[in-house]
């Protein structure tokens, strides 16, 4: 039976066992967002992803506008200026017209914002009871137009991480839409496209090493991931990551760790030291209402684990979650 | 965050440990009692600035951990049924019954809900008159006022669909369980704030004469933990045996009144079965005759079905405080949070789990 759907150590298991073995070619990485190839002259970037977020509509964003940004992010963390993508369709019989209408308005927004066009796509549909109203896959094609090569290969001792701003707003927002928390405020998702602003990034001269958008798992394991991956240490600061008060409440309330939580908009950048003042100045110049910071640096040390100084401290490891974080009891 | 942030300072932190340090003249055992606590401990890694001579073990105070197989059987029983509307605190979904769970009851199209008060259960009953609203009443002093609370409403509008399958547990039975079995080591505790703030600490003055331990109502931020161990230390060091308060801006001696009545008007003390730990009499909380209708128990006629324990899982002595995670063969390697053999490993307040999220390597190497 299946019950792999928290983006942490199960799943991890699955790929590596089910889908790697079928399918294993020079070209997959299995710790990439996506694949990287040259076509002629130029450097592609190929990537999909599917989204059966539940609700459809949750504060800051809904499945549509999501479906658009999470493959431009994915796109945009293989160092490539997102181009066209497609959209496949799988619709419930049943489903609303309106909510559909509002879907795909959405998607044309937010394709606007991050200088996309969707080019190509699919429609079906499944009998009532066969789907959950609405189910979308977008797959996107993207150039590279620098001769970096963004993988935790590239990784280097020394290099500085950047985190992109605060954690945990799309998570929590989609847990409180979910399960109807009421908390004082609003939280609304971080979901935004991260194309333009790591364009820039290279657009300054800047030598990124690696980069990783926060989805899934959170910041911890995409460092995990990047840990293992290069095959050196990483250590972060707990003190420079920034969460903002009410999701911090909310994790407080609910028990969660907002390393450990979702986003849709936040990202991690490795570039040498020297350059992480420009990166952050960079990314800055992008946000709306949120800060870059360094978080952490890579250690020469081989052991490809992550630590984190604890704001009393002492230092821990940090690891992979295994499954979805479930609410607490007290 | 205010009231968290003020205790998670890195220079207030230092100057306990620097003035534990300084009064600390020989080993010593402590025990915090609950998971949170545990938490806390190794999440912030309060225990590696203590001096070495301070042994700090972790208590039975995890609610998920203790509650009996035979229960989390019933859970999935209950749930697996077509009329019912399973509602649970979140981290009881994941905890091994002897054949599944309650998240594999819900991938199987059982109605499994996660709540966030026993009150949004009996909302659940009211929109559905058809169904069966059952919801999970687990946990210690902490949560009890809240389960008495629904009940005591569904009593009052007439509520016929809903009840409660409970499991309470309750803390100073524990406390002295620990003090009472031959291979106790701990010499002093930190008693749970939360359940103290409904309780009060009255009922741990007479443990605390008793076993001549001194007992420290703590709470749960890094400071917290530090200062409770520290108030802990001093009276060791000075031969005290009392029960003080660190967690004072929350807890005062009587408790929260109002809440005491209402847990006495709906639940009774009774005999209850730990996780682990086996049967300890009047360990726990059901619910009163008065209240009897709201028993899911009887409702769903399973007060006499048992389960018995897997034999490998050292999951009690865990609780007890007489071996750490590590210690157990199958610590990270057979039993791990996604295949757990006990509950430990299950909570997040279990201190298996804590241990294997925060500091598998080093236990690892530890145990080598």
């Amino acid at each position: 039976m299946m019950a792999h759907g928290g983006g942490g150590i199960l799943m991890h298991e699955l790929i590596e066992k089910v889908f790697v073995p079928a399918f294993r070619n020079p070209m997959m990485d299995v710790r990439h967002d996506g694949a990287v190839f040259g076509v002629g002259d130029a450097r592609l970037a190929f990537t999909t992803d599917s989204y059966v977020v539940k609700p459809l509509f949750f504060p800051g964003g809904d499945i549509g506008s999501l479906s658009v940004t999470g493959t431009v992010n994915d796109l945009a963390m293989c160092g490539a200026r997102p181009l066209y993508l497609s959209a496949g369709f799988i619709l419930e019989e049943g489903m609303e017209t309106e909510k559909l209408w509002r879907i795909v308005q959405s998607m044309k927004a937010a394709a606007d914002a991050a200088g996309v066009d969707l080019v190509t796509g699919d429609t079906k549909v499944v009998d009532r009871g066969k789907g959950d109203e609405i189910f979308i896959n977008t797959a996107g094609v993207g150039i590279i137009e620098h001769g970096l090569s963004i993988s935790p290969n590239s990784v280097r001792p020394g290099d500085a991480i950047i985190l992109s701003g605060d954690l945990g707003r799309h998570g929590i927002a989609i847990m409180a839409a979910r399960e109807g928390l009421e908390f004082e405020t609003v939280i609304e998702s971080d979901c935004a496209p991260l194309a333009l602003t790591v364009g820039d990034l290279f657009a300054h001269g800047i030598e990124v090493h690696c980069l990783r958008d926060l989805t899934r798992g959170g910041l911890a394991s995409a460092l995990v991931e990047i840990a293992e991956a290069s095959g050196f240490d990483i250590n972060i600061i707990e003190e420079r990551i920034d969460v903002r008060e009410d999701v911090k409440g909310a994790c407080e309330i609910l028990g969660f760790d907002p390393m450990y939580l979702a986003n849709e908009g936040r990202f991690i950048a490795f570039v040498p030291a020297g350059e992480a003042d420009l990166a952050i100045a960079v990314i800055n110049a992008h946000s709306v209402d949120t800060s870059a910071a360094q978080i952490g640096s890579v250690s020469a040390n081989k052991s490809g684990g992550v630590t984190v100084k604890s704001l009393i401290g002492a230092t821990r490891i940090v690891d992979m979650f295994s499954g979805e974080q479930l609410p607490r009891i007290c | 965050m205010k009231y968290v942030d003020e205790y998670r300072g890195a220079e207030e932190a230092a100057r306990f440990c620097r003035a534990i340090e300084r009064i600390t003249t020989r080993d010593w055992t402590l025990m915090e009692v609950c998971g949170g606590q545990t938490h806390s401990i190794v999440k912030f890694g309060i225990d590696e600035l203590l001096p070495d001579k301070i042994t700090l073990v972790h208590g039975p105070g995890c609610p998920v951990c203790v509650t009996p197989l035979e229960l989390i059987d019933k859970a999935i029983m209950i749930a697996s049924g077509p009329k019912a509307i399973f509602c649970s605190f979140g981290d009881m979904l994941r905890v091994p019954g002897s054949e599944q769970d309650l998240l594999m009851v819900k991938a199987n199209g059982g109605d499994v809900r996660i709540v966030y008060s026993p009150l949004d259960a009996l909302k659940i009953a009211l929109d559905n008159p058809r169904k069966e609203v059952v919801f999970f009443a687990i946990g210690f002093e902490t949560t009890a006022p809240a389960n008495a609370m629904a009940v005591y409403q569904a009593k009052k509008l007439g509520v016929r669909n809903f009840s409660l399958l409970v499991s309470h547990v309750l803390v100073p039975p524990a406390i002295e369980a620990v003090l009472s079995s031959p291979q106790n080591r701990v010499q002093a505790f930190l008693a749970a704030g939360h359940v103290c703030t409904v309780m009060g600490y009255t009922e741990y003055e007479p443990i605390a004469k008793k076993y001549h331990v001194p007992i420290v109502v703590t709470g749960f931020e890094p400071v917290d933990i530090l200062q409770g161990i520290y108030m802990a230390i001093k009276q060791l060091e000075e031969g005290r045996c009392e029960v003080e308060n660190q967690y004072a801006r929350y807890v005062q001696r009587e408790g929260n009144l109002p809440a005491k009545d209402l847990i006495e008007k709906v639940f009774r003390v009774v005999l209850r079965k730990w996780r682990g730990v086996g049967e300890i009499p009047e360990s726990g909380l059901g619910l009163t005759d008065e209240y009897a209708e709201f028993d899911a128990e009887k409702r769903f006629a399973l007060a006499s079905y048992t389960a018995e324990e897997p034999a490998e899982c050292i999951s009690g002595l865990v609780l007890q405080g007489i071996k750490k995670p590590h210690d157990c063969p199958a610590f990270g390697t057979r039993c791990t949070p996604e295949h757990p053999f006990g509950a430990t490993m299950v909570s997040n307040e279990g201190a298996c789990a804590a241990y294997y999220r925060y500091r598998r390597h080093a236990a690892r190497q530890q145990a080598a």
